[in-house]
């Protein structure tokens, strides 16, 4: 690097607030920003958290509840699964995480471009609004799975047909556009506007799991976004991409020639990087708890980060390992199972070095570090029995059964939203200045953690036992199941209605906190990365005084030998 | 990279250290502090990973285009046929397509002119040529405006079917060419806005990097077309 580069950051002009308006609403401040998004997504989840808890009393307890008809069970099922993949877990890890975290690890003042930033999130506010939107139209939201296959997703039977896949579809490209938008920010921030001595190597890893993130969204995306627009099509202009010649009802339909299996190609060419567009940023962040919370540098820096882009480039050629009952030539079933079983080596090198991280440490078992230990325990479960399903031979009988459910919800619903858990308890001093209540929290761990297990281990049970997912009821000939089948619902259902209810306690808390929390600090947790340097806690709009911060070390000097503090923050010059 | 402090021997070199002297500029651009990509202005680094993204799209859309070509029944019809012109009585295949296509890669060496004259800070110059390249591309969506009536008009196809064969060849046709000619419409309006502002004085503090990175949009477009014009037209 030249001496006389100037980092373009420290001429950068801040576009200032003049009202509470452009304050808090149409702020440009990424911190605001991040919080927005948040509270968006924590929002919308807990509509989808409600949704579940409706589905689990119908499975658990059939006729309980006498409004959950077969329509709204499958709608909340479809809604459910689309809040909570794409507008909870996409939308908190990059929109939250993403937006909090990227210039303040990487001592800048702000995003590169922060009108689109803001742009980014008043575009998702709208998907959301549109998905919403599902409930309020005639025939309520789409009941297609939140796969949406054609040609079940746009014909008659499907619940939400005239509308409710018409404001999904639309809500997904809306999405899509929010996410391109803060995509590229956090992309080209990461690439182009770090501090002066932070190089790509000493980055936090949060940062590099964020980065690794977005480049998957930035380029699986489209697929998503091409499939909802030719589905738009075929459903109200009647084209037939997916739709091939059909008898429905009784009528040949205008359609034929279209190709269903194109939807799935498409789909699960978005759908498996979504995957890890959740796991990557929550690989780097459940990294960061571990290092900080146990004082000891992150074991294997260098292969946590070559981890990450491996796991990134592989989950572009793994994604018909979803597809294997599709009709797929097995040949194919071959080549993704293969990939699909390749990729399981860099994960597994992730678990190895968190959990050699944790040897011998100082571990500090604060809130933030019972969700990182819990992470890796529900990650590697999840990822175990995704061992099983990789393979054809088995994954075929165990398709559409309650194992499937169990997997991608270890794996990528309970673990992702453990990290973000312990996210939140680790940053929210930073951006409150106040720590949450610990009691709530070692409450709000404890059950969730130990809930969770008490409702997807029996899954797996379930679904070895051949009971199939989706279903409204078993119905006629559910005499094949033994009993142990039905109570082990019922007990699951009771299992899933108390982790949701103390959901609300977290809730509680984070409204709580920030009014009667025990005042943080500027670094509570004793950490290095640079977000802990701030002169200000909360941090102001700009993040840093006159200056930006010089970064001299790796982000993981922890109980460095001869130092007199068991942490050296980034920006202490190193001894001559 | 820490040391046990109090070693007696000579320190070893950490792995940055020893790296230092193996590797050359390119590594050292791409780990060094600041910027990876060096002298790259913020948005253009921002319009390449947007067109990287927008590449995904369009090859979205033409792998699915290619994929319902397959997976239809009736046969495909022959494009040169369905795009003939009749002109003095004769038919002309793919006539207005070619002189479309001409139109546009032409507007591709007005824009590079453009980008030329704007980093020798001769705004006048750069302004004409963007407002040269921005009328072509007019030029090119008015004639796949006279395409679409043309066939919409005279000959009947719809999305949803026509009268040559596979009713995917119209819903493919729409949606690419007008996914595509959104794109071009979307770059003249942007070409005219930076051209006002251009005229305004906004960019006079910089060195003009913005008309190239318009310019990187507007390659983009035509480079797309040339691959709808022969996945779709040619093929």
């Amino acid at each position: 690097m030249s001496e006389t580069e100037v980092p373009y950051q420290e001429t950068m002009g801040l576009h200032h607030p003049r009202s509470w308006i452009t304050r808090y609403w149409f702020s440009q401040d990424h911190k605001v920003i991040a919080v927005q998004y948040g509270v968006t997504a924590i929002a919308v989840g807990l509509v989808a958290l409600v949704l579940s808890g409706l589905m689990r009393i119908q499975i658990g307890f059939p006729g309980l509840l006498p409004f959950i008809t077969p329509d709204i069970y499958y709608q909340a099922v479809t809604m459910h699964g689309m809040i909570m993949v794409i507008f909870l877990l996409t939308a908190f890890l990059l929109g939250a995480f993403g937006n909090f975290c990227v210039p303040l690890m990487l001592g800048a003042r702000d995003m590169v471009f922060p009108f689109v930033n803001m742009l980014s999130y008043h575009v998702y506010l709208l998907s959301v609004v549109v998905l919403m939107a599902s409930y309020f139209v005639p025939g309520g939201p789409t009941g297609a799975g939140w796969t949406l296959y054609p040609p079940q997703a746009i014909l008659p039977g499907t619940p939400g047909v005239d509308w409710g896949i018409v404001t999904m579809l639309l809500s997904l490209i809306i999405f899509v556009v929010a996410f391109t938008m803060g995509g590229l920010n956090y992309l080209t921030t990461i690439l182009q506007a770090r501090t002066r001595g932070m190089t790509l190597m000493r980055m936090p890893l949060t940062v590099w799991g964020i980065m690794m993130a977005t480049i998957l969204g930035l380029f699986a995306f489209p697929a998503l976004f091409v499939s909802a627009v030719m589905m738009l099509l075929d459903k109200l202009v009647g084209t037939s991409f997916f739709m091939p010649a059909i008898v429905s009802f009784g009528q040949p339909l205008e359609h034929s020639g279209g190709s269903p299996l194109l939807f799935q190609h498409l789909f699960w060419f978005f759908g498996h990087p979504e995957v890890y567009i959740v796991a990557l940023p929550v690989f780097g962040v459940v990294s960061e708890l571990i290092s900080v919370h146990s004082r000891k540098n992150i074991f294997g820096y260098r292969m946590m980060v070559w981890a990450l882009i491996a796991i990134g480039a592989l989950s572009f050629v793994v994604w018909a390992h979803h597809m294997y009952v599709a009709g797929m030539h097995p040949y194919f079933g071959f080549f993704f199972a293969t990939t699909t079983l390749i990729i399981a080596v860099p994960t597994a090198i992730k678990v190895y070095n968190w959990v050699l991280t944790l040897w011998k440490a100082n571990i500090k078992l604060t809130i933030p570090m019972l969700f990182a230990l819990a992470f890796i325990l529900t990650f590697v479960v999840g990822g175990l029995s995704g061992l099983f399903l990789g393979n054809v031979i088995i994954d075929v009988p165990l398709s559409d059964t309650y194992f499937v459910v169990a997997h991608f919800h270890m794996v990528m619903g309970v673990a992702p939203i453990l990290v973000i858990f312990g996210g939140i308890y680790h940053w929210y001093p930073k951006l409150t200045g106040r720590l949450l209540n610990n009691t709530l929290g070692h409450l709000h761990f404890w059950v969730t953690f130990l809930g969770t297990y008490a409702i997807y281990y029996p899954m797996h049970y379930l679904g070895f036992m051949g009971v199939p997912r989706r279903y409204y009821a078993m119905g006629v000939g559910s005499d094949f199941y033994p009993e142990s089948a039905a109570t082990l619902n019922e007990f699951i259902t009771i299992a899933a209605l108390v982790v949701g209810l103390m959901q609300f306690v977290f809730v509680y808390n984070l409204i709580a906190s920030y009014f009667r929390g025990k005042p943080a600090g500027s670094n509570p947790w004793d950490a290095t990365t640079l977000e802990w340097q701030t002169p200000k806690t909360p941090p102001n709009h700009g993040n840093w005084g006159d200056t930006l911060p010089v970064v001299h070390r790796w982000a993981y000097d922890y109980s460095v030998p001869g130092e007199e503090q068991d942490f050296v923050p980034q920006n202490v010059e190193r001894k001559p | 990279m820490t040391r046990v402090l109090g070693d007696e021997r000579e320190p070893m070199k950490t792995i940055s250290e020893a790296r230092e002297t193996l590797f050359t500029t390119f590594s050292d651009d791409w780990g060094s502090d600041i910027t990876t990509l060096k002298g790259v202005p913020w948005g253009k680094a921002m319009m390449w990973v947007f067109l990287l993204s927008d590449t995904f799209i369009f090859t979205c859309f033409l792998v699915g285009y290619m994929s319902v070509r397959m997976s239809t029944v009736e046969p495909w019809p022959n494009p040169s046929e369905v795009f003939a012109l009749h002109v003095f009585g004769v038919s002309v295949p793919l006539l207005l397509i070619a002189i479309m296509t001409f139109v546009l890669i032409s507007s591709s060496g007005t824009m590079a002119m453009a980008v030329n004259m704007g980093y020798q800070r001769r705004k006048g110059a750069a302004t004409n040529l963007i407002l040269v390249t921005a009328l072509l591309g007019a030029t090119f969506v008015g004639m796949q405006a006279f395409e679409w009536s043309k066939l919409i008009l005279d000959e009947g196809v719809r999305p949803w079917t026509n009268p040559f064969g596979a009713p995917q060849f119209g819903a493919v046709f729409f949606m690419v060419t007008g996914f595509h000619g959104l794109h071009v419409s979307v770059g003249v309006i942007y070409l005219l806005t930076i051209a006002f502002r251009i005229r305004r004085g906004t960019y006079d503090e910089s060195n003009f990097e913005i008309v190239e990175i318009t310019g990187l949009y507007w390659h983009f477009v035509d480079l797309v077309w040339v691959f709808i014009f022969a996945l779709f037209y040619l093929w």
